[in-house]
């Protein structure tokens, strides 16, 4: 066990009747980390985040969110955890301005206004929640959760709906939120954002994890074929019969060749020897190693037909 | 002490700022009110004599059964008593604020009815204020708590159209506001009794209009009081923070034990 671990789940099970939502699963999240929840609709995700936030009871498995227990430890729990639903749950004619004072209220500290300055929602302090834009409602939900300073903050979902300079500022929000020690669980559909700001990942499938480590780890222990996309003035790479090293397969797109190799130091090397003994000349060469999406796709791909 | 004040203020401006909960607290209790004065004496002129006290039940019971139940059951619908959880909001001041609140536009309403009811309609005032007062307060908290109670325990909105209706309609045709008690066959007039507006219309006739008692207004009022403390109490305790949660405290069943003081009042006054 790790020493500085904030979030620890151990053989954690969670049941809705005869359904299994969690199986058994067990991770650890350190300090100031941000750890990446990874799964497909059904997964597991939001059953273990609920149960972390204290909403549900587990049927398995032992909780622990900075050293409290979600369900015997509620009064302790809400002063150390930050939630940002996916959905608000705020009333619709509550404004801005009055959640803030609202929830800071019973938190017991001072509103924070800069939050709502730096979400971009100084401008709508006095609206209604009904009156505000998805991505507003987001980062109210957001602003709110941030208030109270805590020690770990579930975001569930948190750039869904939200403009690209906007998910730019959550981003950094985040970041800093990490540097200040902040531990962080993010449950994400968009992998993208996983690879970016996850220092590790999760991905839950039928209730069980079925890949854990950093995005580069998850990434490498997959099938691996590297997209090598070459495009030359003669397209002499069109020309049927060419052969190369360790390519799996090949396709064509524009004027782009496209070879998926399992090893790119031959196939580089190959495709450089062939363009010159043709004597053509190399325009663009671009080299694209598996995203997370890919492998994710593989994982529960795999998974599924399992 | 701040929190509780602040949830307080905000649920008060809601109950003026939500389209749907102006109406159900200010514009329907005052329209009824306006309709009725105008067109009831016309028909009975002895119904002027209760105007007042018909009036203010009127808006108790329609303020609270068909306005509070229905918020709660959008808002734990909505996951709002979820983020409510989450944030360490106790479920009795998700209850209480909102019953209070009610009970804070009940009073803005009953005083509008009680000072402009002499002028409008030449309706006679009470001559007990302070047991005027008294009635108004514990019905309209017992009414607030079984509304509260019906709201907790209603799995859909639909269903709370149903139970509020079940107390609502035999409260408005048998509890003494549309017509007296008196008039109503014994049998029926003894079942009535089971409904919390006739307890409280008894009062406000014998205690607070000066007017003859059926049956003991002071045993109503501590029946008044009961239900109302056992309906808040079951309230808290089935109170479910969201539809997801499947474990609760009791079955919704237990709900009908608010009733029970006034099934005692039926053997006890009938």
């Amino acid at each position: 066990m790790m020493n500085d671990a904030v979030i620890q789940v151990k053989d954690f099970r969670k049941t809705y009747g005869d359904v299994i939502a969690v199986d058994g699963i067990s991770f650890e999240v350190r300090k100031g980390e941000i750890f990446g929840l990874l799964g497909p609709n059904g997964a597991g995700k939001t059953s273990t985040l609920e149960s972390l936030e204290g909403l549900r009871a587990p049927n398995g498995g032992t909780l622990h969110v900075a050293g409290v227990d979600p369900l015997s430890e509620p009064r302790k729990l809400r002063h150390v955890i930050g939630v940002q639903l996916q959905t608000s749950g705020l009333p619709e004619s509550i404004t801005v301005d009055e959640a803030m004072r609202f929830f800071c209220a019973y938190h017991g500290v001072d509103p924070r206004t800069d939050l709502l300055d730096r979400l971009g929602l100084s401008e709508k302090r006095s609206a209604q929640y009904h009156q505000l834009s998805t991505g507003q409602k987001r980062r109210l939900s957001l602003a709110l959760a941030l208030a109270h300073d805590p020690e770990v903050l579930f975001l569930d979902e948190p750039t869904a709906g939200l403009d690209v300079a906007t998910r730019v500022e959550l981003h950094n929000m985040m970041r800093e939120q990490r540097e200040a020690g902040t531990t962080i669980l993010l449950a994400t559909h968009d992998m993208a954002e996983a690879e970016e700001m996850a220092g590790r990942i999760a991905i839950l499938l039928h209730g069980k994890i079925v890949a854990m480590g950093t995005p580069m780890d998850i990434t490498a222990t997959g099938a691996g074929l590297t997209k090598v996309s070459v495009r030359t003035r003669d397209a002499s790479l069109k020309a049927a019969g060419v052969s190369l090293p360790a390519v799996d397969h090949s396709s064509t797109s524009d004027e782009y060749q496209i070879y998926f190799s399992s090893d790119i130091g031959p196939t580089v090397a190959a495709i450089i020897d062939h363009i010159e003994e043709k004597q053509d000349t190399l325009i663009d060469l671009r080299v694209e190693r598996p995203s997370l999406e890919d492998r994710f796709l593989e994982i529960t791909t795999v998974g599924e037909s399992q | 002490m701040r929190a509780f004040l602040n949830h307080f203020l905000f649920e008060f401006k809601t109950g003026i700022r939500n389209r749907q909960m102006l109406f159900m607290n200010y514009l329907f209790p005052l329209g009824v009110y306006l309709l009725l004065g105008f067109i009831f004496p016309q028909i009975n002129p002895g119904f002027l004599d209760t105007l007042i006290p018909s009036m203010v039940m009127f808006a108790i019971i329609g303020t609270t059964l068909l306005g509070m139940p229905d918020p709660i059951v959008s808002a734990r619908e909505n996951g709002i008593y979820r983020s409510y959880k989450i944030n360490g909001i106790p479920a009795a001041s998700i209850l209480a604020i909102p019953g209070l609140t009610t009970m804070l536009h009940l009073t803005v309403v009953t005083a509008i009815i009680t000072f402009s009811a002499p002028f409008l309609f030449n309706a006679p005032l009470p001559v007990n204020w302070g047991v005027y007062v008294l009635v108004f307060l514990v019905m309209a908290f017992s009414s607030a708590s079984l509304s509260l109670l019906i709201g907790v325990i209603s799995p859909s909105t639909r269903m709370t159209i149903l139970y509020s209706q079940l107390v609502f309609l035999p409260s408005m045709l048998l509890g003494g506001i549309m017509m007296p008690t008196s008039f109503l066959p014994e049998t029926v007039a003894r079942i009535s009794l089971i409904l919390p507006p006739t307890h409280a219309m008894n009062a406000f006739n014998a205690l607070a209009m000066g007017q003859e008692a059926l049956f003991n207004p002071w045993t109503g009022i501590v029946l008044l009081l009961l239900g109302g403390v056992i309906a808040a109490g079951l309230a808290v305790y089935l109170f479910n923070w969201d539809r997801h949660n499947t474990t609760q405290r009791g079955h919704p069943l237990l709900a009908l034990l608010a009733m029970l003081p006034y099934v005692a009042g039926i053997f006890l006054m009938g």
